[in-house]
């Protein structure tokens, strides 16, 4: 069991004995380029073989006014040599960069947990917007933790001297000279970071050397220093790499992995992709992303709006293209009349939904599944759309292209469900085989048809055919309006809307036929308790059931993929064990769904705050179901 | 892109087999048969050719021309057409929208449409009204309507919907009415010009706004209140034939338009304008030129093509993917990697 190894007052940091999982969280102003000097430290992690799961957390603000309690900005990493799925539940190290960052994120370490703060930045006016009356570093507050204080805003003036660079520019290097101490304490390789630095920065050599320097220094300083203050001596710790099957690896994060899937299963269905999309946290990324891989056969479109984006691509599919079209919460909500012109007019289609804290603006920058319901029911009129959902970003890469192959099979749109937290967590990735994934191409109706041409005519699978604009004697007219089973003419008679819903219905209902039985992720099917998860609940909700397993107890885990709709074997599953906890970070949506389909008593454990799951959290459920 | 034996195409070809659903007496028919009119004759072939609609009366226009069609959502026909265009640049692709569709609720994607410059013809059928929710005022309805939401008339000033399209960067405006016989040439020229060609047309709608355009539409009223813009020749109007000849000059002092009198045919003597059609600032002022004090422009007012966005779209992704050979398994392996070893 690797994620929360105890690293006791004794063992850390006096005497380095290994252990087999750390997590550390960098903590600074917004300004202060936490989530760079976490993502590097992330790399540099990977690069040492160890699994990891990261979770940056930072404020919906670019800049916050410096040195407040709401610019505070975060990056937790947990690492380990073994199995990590989580980004941990509470924080080994802490590195405080202000008192802000300290004030806001110590009550969350361990116990003897180590602070690592910055004297430099624990002056009058910044202790006094932190709201500290007094100096924490200073008046013994701190007891319980063990506390390493020192002016690293001073040391990193000094490593970056001769590089002649301004009071403010030199001070930004803060974070690399902090990185260059993490670096030293967990024994990791600087050249990476090095490297990264020099291509970065190749346009302005000077703040290259600058930055190397200040990452030199900080390394330098944990290995030579004697570090004063409670006689404390900081050693270094190596934990071994994680065993992981042979091949090569990457780190990845959720949005890059949908992005990669995204392109992956439009070459699987041979087709080239159009993605349309508008600027929104946290799903920016993936447009980001798609927009540099043109040689993929890959057109990115900003559109003026969320509307704009999903009709764009609604259009490109139309006209024989994949359409894609990505946003979060408040964005899907526009693209809802949209949804339903695609599942009316049974044009292929990917919505990517990365889920945010709602209602409205909500929470923009913090996790949460509060769009299940939307996902599922969101539109007006009876409109069935499959719905799948990712457990981790390196989960995102096979959902996207599920995504694709679904959407392409049963001319539909589908919404592909991941969350702020996945968008945003990089894991280790073993880099898939593509020739191990079997291609689905698409073929477009293309002939004339010698016994009439049926726009809505359909398969066995119910899909309808495909025609391109532009294929000579297949000329037809689709639209909004109910549509004549078969011809596709307009038609408002009660029986053929009857029967054209039920259509809809059936179709998606028949895609259940078309995807894996739910399997059990951890335990048997039947017994005392069952944990059933989905989404980025995965990660606390696997160590929680594999720590109550350990301890003799009768749980299994569940976790569901397919939201809409659900296996064919979900049911039976769920009625064979006695009680059903459905852990969400929501008020309770895939509970509700659940009892809905299967009439089954699952019993909802919700949270709501932003953050994803504890282990603890869990693990306290599970034992008191159980009790 | 289709290598079809060319074979002359009638209007009858471009007629569907559905039944036309407007009121009796619409001006949708007229302008429906003017497309079709039009269509043969600028050598378009129903395989190539999109019509994309919004919603209301005028966007049921799709169902009734046999070749592609998509009837799409209130307001939205800009950005399904862009979506169409970009995935297959050769297809020909038409929008038809109404006031209420185009400048209402669609009034956003119709000024990002025009700014980007998307190669297609856009048909905004303005009858100032929205005929399809019964009779509501529409936001090109002049001050005081009196409809079912502004039973003591409207009070919000109306848009002008080719003042709307040229300040949205259109490099193509033109006007023409429904039961014009004109109509076929501005349609052609909106045809003929490469990227986004606006195109508003007056529409009589009989039961909710009947004859509201009557007086410049009217053949009693055609003298005086249609300015039929052609490039290279005077703005001239009036009945030249019992020699009331008038045209349009500018105030060189105010640096506005005003009507003079033209004697005995010489508009040089009374400095008409030559029309211009690449002349933006002329441009400017026949689109905002008080319909009353002067007569309504109608024809081309303004053409002047410039890099459409289908283009250059195109040509950044050639320029991208230049000399990169996709590889998907290269693709999912870059970045930091490292490679564990068999244990």
């Amino acid at each position: 069991m690797a994620t929360v190894a105890q690293i006791t007052p004794d063992i850390m940091p006096m005497a380095p004995i290994a252990p087999d999982a750390v997590v550390v969280r960098f903590a600074g102003d917004s300004g202060d380029g936490m989530q760079l000097t976490g993502g590097q430290f992330t790399l540099s992690t990977a690069l040492a073989g160890n699994d990891l799961s990261t979770f940056p957390d930072f404020p919906a603000e670019i800049r916050a006014p410096q040195g407040t309690l709401f610019g505070v900005s975060a990056f937790q990493i947990n690492f380990g040599s073994t199995d990590i799925t989580t980004a941990g539940d509470a924080p080994d190290v802490l590195v405080a960069m202000n008192p802000a960052a300290l004030k806001t994120n110590v009550i969350d370490l361990k116990p003897g947990g180590l602070i690592i703060a910055d004297t430099g930045e624990f002056n009058d006016r910044n202790l006094a917007k932190a709201k500290y009356t007094a100096n924490p570093l200073e008046d013994g507050s701190l007891a319980k933790w063990q506390l390493l204080s020192f002016d690293i805003s001073q040391r990193t003036l000094e490593s970056v001297k001769p590089f002649g660079l301004g009071n403010k520019e030199a001070l930004r290097c803060k974070n690399m000279w902090t990185l260059g101490l993490a670096l030293w304490m967990f024994d990791r390789d600087r050249q990476p970071i090095v490297d990264w630095l020099t291509s970065k920065f190749a346009k302005s050599p000077v703040l290259a050397d600058a930055n190397i320097a200040a990452l030199n220094a900080g390394h330098a300083y944990g290995e030579t220093a004697e570090i004063g203050g409670g006689g404390l001596d900081l050693k270094q710790l190596h934990v071994a790499a994680a065993p992981a099957p042979a091949g090569l690896y990457r780190t990845v994060t959720g949005a890059e992995a949908i992005s990669l899937g995204l392109v992956a299963g439009t070459q699987l269905a041979s087709l080239p992709m159009f993605f349309g999309g508008y600027p929104i946290t946290p799903a920016s990324a993936i447009l980001h992303h798609l927009s540099r891989l043109k040689e993929y056969g890959v057109t990115t479109f900003q559109a003026e709006d969320e509307i704009a984006a999903i009709s764009s691509a609604i259009g490109a599919s139309y006209a024989g293209q994949l359409g894609v079209t990505s946003s979060s919460g408040p964005g899907i909500a526009l693209k809802g009349e949209a949804m339903g012109l695609a599942i009316m007019t049974e044009l292929p289609l990917v919505i990517v939904n990365s889920q945010r804290g709602g209602p409205s603006t909500g929470l923009p920058t913090k996790t949460e599944q509060s769009d299940l319901y939307q996902a599922v029911y969101g539109r007006n009129g009876d409109a069935p759309m499959p719905v799948i959902a990712a457990r981790s970003p390196a989960d995102a890469f096979d959902c996207a292209i599920e995504a694709v192959r679904i959407a392409t099979r049963y001319m539909t749109p589908v919404m592909l469900l991941t969350d702020g937290y996945i968008a945003n967590a990089a894991e280790p990735w073993k880099v898939p085989d593509m020739a191990s994934y079997t291609p689905f191409p698409v073929t477009f109706m293309e002939e004339p048809q010698e016994s009439g041409f049926l726009p809505y005519g359909r398969d066995e699978k119910l899909a309808r055919p495909w025609v391109k604009p532009g294929t000579p004697g297949l000329m037809h007219r689709i639209g909004g309006i109910e549509k004549q089973v078969d011809t596709g003419h307009i038609e408002y008679s009660p029986a053929n809307h009857q029967a054209m819903t039920e259509l809809r219905r059936d179709k998606v209902l028949g895609i259940a036929n078309d995807i894996p039985d739910q399997a059990v992720e951890i335990g048997q099917a039947g017994g005392k308790l069952a944990i059933v998860g989905w989404g980025s609940t995965f990660g606390p909700i696997y160590q929680a059931v594999r720590r109550a397993r350990a301890k003799g107890l009768d749980v299994s885990h569940i976790h569901l993929r397919y939201i809409w709709p659900m296996p064919k074997n979900l049911g039976d599953l769920l009625k064979s064990y006695d009680t059903i906890l459905v852990p969400e970070m929501n008020t309770g949506q895939l509970k509700t769904v659940l009892r809905d389909q299967y009439l089954v008593d699952a019993r909802p454990l919700n949270k709501v705050s932003g953050q994803p799951f504890r282990i603890a959290e869990i693990e306290a459920a599970i034992d008191a179901a159980l009790a | 892109m289709n290598d079809m034996t060319p074979i002359t195409l009638t209007p009858k070809d471009w007629e569907t087999d559905q039944e036309v659903r407007w009121c009796p007496g619409c001006g949708d028919y007229a302008i429906l048969k003017a497309v079709q009119r039009t269509l043969p004759e600028i050598g378009a072939t129903p395989a190539n050719t999109v019509f994309v609609s919004g919603i209301g009366c005028s966007s049921r226009f799709p169902y009734y021309i046999e070749s592609y069609g998509f009837h799409t959502i209130h307001g939205r026909a800009p950005a399904f057409a862009t979506g169409v265009k970009l995935a297959n640049p050769s297809l020909d692709v038409w929008i038809v929208t109404g006031d209420g569709d185009g400048l209402s609720i669609g009034g956003n994607h119709m000024m990002h449409i025009l700014r980007r410059n998307l190669d297609c013809q856009i048909l905004l059928f303005n009858n100032e009204i929205y005929g399809l929710t019964k009779g509501q005022y529409s936001p090109t309805s002049r001050e005081g309507t009196r409809s079912p939401s502004t039973p003591f008339g409207s009070v919000d000033h109306p848009a002008k919907p080719a003042a709307f399209a040229l300040g949205s960067g259109a490099r193509f405006v033109a006007r023409g009415f429904d039961v014009s016989k004109k109509l076929p040439d501005v349609l052609k020229a909106a045809h003929a010009h490469k990227g986004a060609a606006f195109v508003e047309i007056f529409q009589n709608c009989i039961v909710y706004n009947k004859d509201v355009f009557a007086d410049f539409t009217e053949k009693k009223n055609a003298d005086e209140g249609q300015l039929w813009l052609e490039n290279g020749k005077p703005m001239l109007f009036g009945n030249m034939k019992v020699g009331s000849t008038k045209g349009i000059a500018l105030d060189r002092q105010k640096l506005t338009l005003k009507v003079v009198d033209v004697v005995d045919g010489d508009w040089q003597a009374a400095d008409v304008i030559v029309h211009d059609v690449t002349n933006r600032s002329l441009a400017h002022m026949l689109v905002e030129m008080p319909f009353g004090l002067f007569p309504m422009a109608l024809g081309v007012l303004y053409d002047d093509p410039a890099p459409t966005f289908e283009s250059a779209v195109i040509a950044q992704n050639a320029m991208a993917a230049k000399g990169k050979v996709p590889d998907i398994q290269k693709l999912v392996s870059q970045g930091q990697t490292w490679t564990v070893a068999k244990a």
